[in-house]
């Protein structure tokens, strides 16, 4: 059955709170999620106190304070702290979003922190994503030609080919809408999820890719592709504000194109 | 998430990629999708019909009852509800439990069940309209 219940060795207990230092002028508390997968026990929640007034706007930054300067055994992933890598995506404040994007003033209350929902955690705020990895590679997330380009020049696209692929080609699979899709949940196993259908159609859509009929073949499936059940969750998490469910929806519509 | 509950059991030793294609597209699934829209389209004005129907008859004898179902087009259209709401009701449910069963062979065991039932309710009902129709 489909796992309604966290089971017993996921259950969240209540961790260490590691207290502002005296003097602190705004104090913000960061409940923040820990697993360690070598000590044996069950997760806990720590809880940080955070001088805002000493600490830069984003979510991020609190946890990099929080890394430097309170408890350096805290492991998240982040790179880029400008919203273009996908690195730092972890649900905050009960919404997958990138920390590096997530202004904290945003958070009314506690902050709290977890890894991606529904994912294998390797430690802490890591989750494991070589599924959804695995699955982009599935979809064969490259040009497809058989024409050769000109000799001279690329392959060339009209400014209105070259607009279909706005609102796919921003995406830095990041996973915060996979992940925040029950079906994904559910079913990720068999089903794509939102963020590898939306990289299917945006070579689907691309003006200078031979592979459609293929591409199409490969999601005809009642899992791969029709688990989508237009929830939406993916459109509302998705932290560079594109639609994946569309690129679902046109995927479907091209479905039904091509049989009548 | 175990591997354990994903049958076949082939799928264990492969790798990410290995797994991520798994046995491959069924090549099905369209039809099903756009026959399920196509009877959610059909039920909107059926339904509406339907509601009509018991209000016009509310309170009526079973004899008021038979001359109803007896009009040719009303017969028609009461057919016309009972396929569109049953093939919509098995298909829905056989998404609903593909969502939410994961042991092939329980979902197989339950779908066999609920598609039974079903049909069994499909039949019941179109057996009571001809019944009216034809008494």
């Amino acid at each position: 059955m489909a796992e309604f219940t966290l089971p017993a060795n996921s259950k969240v207990g209540v961790g260490k709170t590691y207290k502002a230092p005296a003097g602190a002028t705004r104090v913000k508390e960061f409940k923040v999620y820990r697993w360690n997968p070598d000590d044996g026990k069950n997760p806990v929640m720590d809880t940080y106190e955070v001088d805002l007034d000493k600490c830069g706007p984003m979510v991020l930054d609190a946890i990099i304070k929080i890394k430097n300067e309170i408890d350096a055994s805290l492991t998240f992933r982040r790179s880029c702290r400008e919203g273009i890598c996908g690195s730092c995506a972890m649900n905050i404040d009960g919404t997958n979003t990138l920390a590096c994007l997530k202004p904290i003033d945003e958070v009314k209350g506690e902050v709290r922190i977890t890894p991606l929902p529904h994912m294998p955690v390797v430690k802490d705020l890591v989750p494991d994503l070589n599924q959804p990895y695995a699955q982009l590679r599935s979809i064969e997330p490259w040009l497809q030609a058989e024409t050769a380009p000109p000799p001279d020049a690329e392959r060339l696209q009209s400014k209105e080919e070259r607009a279909e692929l706005d609102g796919l080609w921003e995406c830095i699979l990041c996973f915060c809408c996979s992940t925040s899709c029950p079906s994904y949940w559910w079913n990720g196993d068999r089903y794509l999820g939102p963020a590898v259908l939306l990289q299917a159609y945006r070579w689907i859509a691309d003006s200078r890719d031979e592979a459609t009929g293929k591409r199409l073949d490969a999601l005809e499936d009642p899992f791969k592709l029709y688990r989508c059940h237009t929830i939406m969750n993916c459109t509302q998490t998705c932290p560079k504000g594109l639609n994946p469910a569309k690129a679902i929806g046109k995927i479907k519509q091209l479905m039904l194109e091509r049989q009548g | 998430m175990s591997s354990k509950d994903t049958a076949p059991s082939i799928h264990i030793r492969r790798s990410p990629l290995g797994r991520a294609r798994g046995l491959g597209a069924a090549k099905a699934g369209s039809h099903h999708w756009w026959v399920q829209r196509l009877s959610a389209v059909a039920l909107l004005p059926l339904v509406l019909y339907f509601i009509v129907s018991v209000l016009m008859l509310k309170g009526a004898d079973h004899a008021a009852m038979a001359a109803y179902m007896a009009e040719p087009w009303n017969t028609v259209l009461f057919i016309a509800l009972i396929a569109a709401l049953f093939s919509h009701l098995d298909q829905g449910m056989q998404v609903v439990l593909e969502d939410y069963i994961r042991t092939d062979s329980t979902r197989l065991t339950v779908l066999m069940l609920v598609k039974a039932v079903i049909a069994l309710l499909a039949l019941a009902s179109l057996i009571s309209v001809l019944k009216l129709a034809f008494s």
